[in-house]
């Protein structure tokens, strides 16, 4: 019985959840104007909905198909698991993108796919995806590919022409939680591909000596994605991993999923799943590697068993571990020591540095440049304020712990 | 010179209409504190008392940095009625000290910014929260291949100059219509006409809604339920305009009874 348009995407939607990248920001600067086509970018995104799950909806975010050949334990859609399928053509997908968006209910399409026949022949469909959005319909909205593990190079550079962004999930964070479960990919070849699209990238930003350039690559840049909570990892582990992605590959987003117990799970698998908070930890220790200049090591380099607390963010948690740091002076401070405060962040600094330069910065303009006075009290002092020395208190930990949480739902 | 002077304008008052008020008082070198800003009421149309001010020269004015123009751009757009009182005090304060916009922490500075940061936010989510409904029309008279569209939107500020552009870029192909209390933009393909003239709320279809309900439905993961993220992100008073919004109940009643499973 062949299942109705509406069937299908509920489907493969479904299967596509587990990814958590839904971004659409980064890209070249785009509009239609003037032109023929549809569409256009921004340089931060939109949001054009949110799910109950507290998720934005940015982009139309399916599989292309949720048949796959592969067998990995953390996925619902491997070849082992009894989910439904289905399988859109390119035209369906085409077709998707172009009605969704132009009712503004989107920014673009983040494609991905099992893997079905081949690593290439899925590529090659996914790339036709978005070469018919380019070539035949003007498309300029936003397009994210999901590159096969080990397509061919021509495929990749093909994908790169029309995607604004690219991405490979390394899934686990280490190489043996990769081994364990999933038997049919390895690291290597998942760090080659990386490397290869950092190469490409990089040799679309320069100019050839003969003044031509080079065909267009991915300007979004390139993401990926980890399973927290899957395998053994800590929290050091994700995040010295977190670091080569960034450093050594350039990576634009690293995402974090904590492990989310999937229906028919394998055998395989931890049957204890990880605290969403935990998930929600990492993307703020990240948040202080590419915003606060944090390195990856000191956030976790004084944590027990390498694990983030799970009580306070990171942020506060670094600064009651470094209390002789504190306090600090706030009309005195460089930058860097500013953003090393709880509570403030990269543009309260800079609404901070602007205003030295015209007051002297009392507790009370704190709350005019947005900035808590309640958190950030015992960390600062001004001409008006000095907190007791922080190293001299002995419950402070117990005095910045949360309330106990409720329990329900809503 | 002490006198006070009282402009009076409309509700809805564009920056050009309050910029002309405010060069002029600027000229006569009047301070912002001898300056009443009243909004013009249906009653007091005919009885409204005018101050009138001697013409001076063009030359004498005084000028600011493009930045405070562009913050006063901004603040203009919100629908406050203080917001002619504080572009005029915060014009007549930064002629003195060019650096005050800067200061984020002076209180007329403060709430400039607030009102700033309001407008953005509103233009923000009308970019996120416009739904277009396509419109069957008969028989286009140009003969052109382009598709229509209606949308229904409740802005809280006078912000559809400043989103006209974005639309006009981004659904170029399509003739489109939004409608919304504080006024229309339309474009037909070459331009985006924009009025403040009220419109009527419009109730729109649109076939392919359904698909967008099943996606909707598929993406929520119902393993975390996170309700003040989502409100955070899609503050409430935009719900009632956004279809989807209302398979929430269903959505959640779904995800308790598996999590209870
Ligand atoms: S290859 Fe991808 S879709 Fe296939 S089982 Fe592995 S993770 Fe799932």
């Amino acid at each position: 019985m062949k299942r109705t348009f509406s069937e299908r995407l509920a489907i493969l939607s479904d299967a596509a959840k587990y990814d958590a990248s839904c971004a659409s920001s980064g890209t070249e600067k785009r509009t239609s104007k003037g032109g023929k086509g549809l569409g256009s970018t921004e340089s931060s995104g939109i949001c054009h909905a949110h799910t109950p799950d507290g998720r934005c909806i940015s982009l139309l975010k399916i599989l292309m198909t949720n048949f796959c050949i592969y067998d990995c334990a953390y996925c619902i859609n491997r070849i082992s698991s009894g989910v439904e399928r289905a399988r859109f053509s390119v035209e369906d997908i085409v077709w998707l993108t172009l009605e969704f968006y132009r009712r503004n209910y989107i920014e673009g399409l983040f494609l991905s796919s099992g893997i079905i026949r081949s690593s290439d022949y899925t590529m090659e469909e996914l790339v036709r995806v978005a070469r018919v959005l380019r070539l035949e319909h003007g498309f300029r909205g936003y397009i994210h590919l999901k590159t096969i593990p080990d397509a061919s190079p021509d495929l990749l550079a093909e994908a790169g022409l029309y995607a604004d962004r690219l991405s490979i999930n390394v899934e686990l964070p280490t190489e043996k939680g990769l081994s364990l479960y999933a038997p049919e990919k390895n690291a290597a070849g998942i760090r080659g591909a990386m490397g290869h699209i950092r190469g490409r990238m990089e040799a679309a930003a320069e100019k050839a000596p003969s003044g031509r350039r080079p065909p267009r690559f991915a300007p979004g840049g390139q993401s990926t994605q980890m399973i927290v909570g899957a395998d053994e990892a800590t929290d050091r582990d994700i995040l010295s991993s977190s670091a080569t992605l960034y450093t050594g590959y350039r990576l634009r987003r690293v995402y974090y999923s904590a492990f989310s117990p999937i229906p028919d799970a394998s055998a395989r698998l931890p049957v204890i799943r990880p605290p969403l908070l935990r998930e929600h930890r990492l993307y703020q220790a990240d948040w202080l590697f590419r915003f606060y200049g944090f390195g990856f090591q000191e956030i976790t380099e004084s944590r027990p068993g390498g694990m983030l607390d799970l009580d306070m963010d990171p942020k506060l948690s670094w600064a009651l571990d470094h209390r002789a740091l504190f306090p600090v002076d706030i009309n005195r401070a460089d930058r860097e020591t500013l953003l090393r405060i709880p509570g403030i962040g990269p543009r309260s600094v800079a609404a901070l540095l602007a205003a030295r330069k015209h007051r002297t910065v009392r507790l009370e303009d704190l709350e005019r440049l947005k900035i808590s006075i309640r958190k950030v009290r015992p960390f600062i002092t001004t001409p008006d304020w000095r907190p007791t020395r922080l190293a001299d208190r002995k419950d402070l930990r117990a005095l910045f712990a949360p309330a106990p949480a409720q329990l329900s739902l809503l | 010179m002490t006198r006070l002077h009282v402009v009076t304008l409309p509700a809805d008052a564009s920056f050009q209409t309050w910029r002309d008020h405010a060069r002029k008082l600027l000229r006569n070198d009047i301070p912002a504190s001898f300056v009443e800003w009243r909004v013009r009421s249906a009653q007091d149309d005919l009885f409204a008392e005018e101050s009138v001010l001697p013409a001076v020269a063009e030359g004498c004015q005084r000028t600011v940095r493009r930045g405070c123009v562009k913050l006063l751009q901004r603040i203009l757009c919100h629908s406050s009625p203080d917001r002619f009182a504080l572009a005029y005090r915060v014009l007549w304060r930064a002629g003195r000290a060019p650096g005050l916009i800067r200061d984020a922490a002076d209180p007329d500075i403060a709430a400039a910014n607030h009102m700033a940061r309001q407008v953005r936010h509103d233009v923000h989510h009308m970019k996120s929260y416009v739904r277009f409904s396509e419109k069957q029309v008969a028989g286009s008279v140009s003969g052109s291949q382009a598709r229509h569209f209606v949308s229904w939107f409740e802005p809280e500020h006078h912000i559809l100059e400043i989103v006209a552009p974005f639309f006009a870029g981004r659904f170029a192909d399509m003739n489109w219509l939004i409608l919304t209390p504080k006024g229309s933009v339309a474009w037909d393909g070459a331009e985006a006409v924009v009025t403040r003239e009220p419109c009527a709320r419009e109730t729109l279809e649109d076939e392919t809604g359904h698909l967008w309900h099943t996606y909707y439905r598929s993406v929520f993961n119902p393993a975390r339920v996170k309700m003040n993220a989502m409100r955070s992100g899609m503050p409430r008073k935009f719900w009632k305009n956004l279809p989807e919004t209302g398979l929430i109940p269903e959505m959640l009643a779904e995800a308790a009874r598996r999590g209870a499973g």
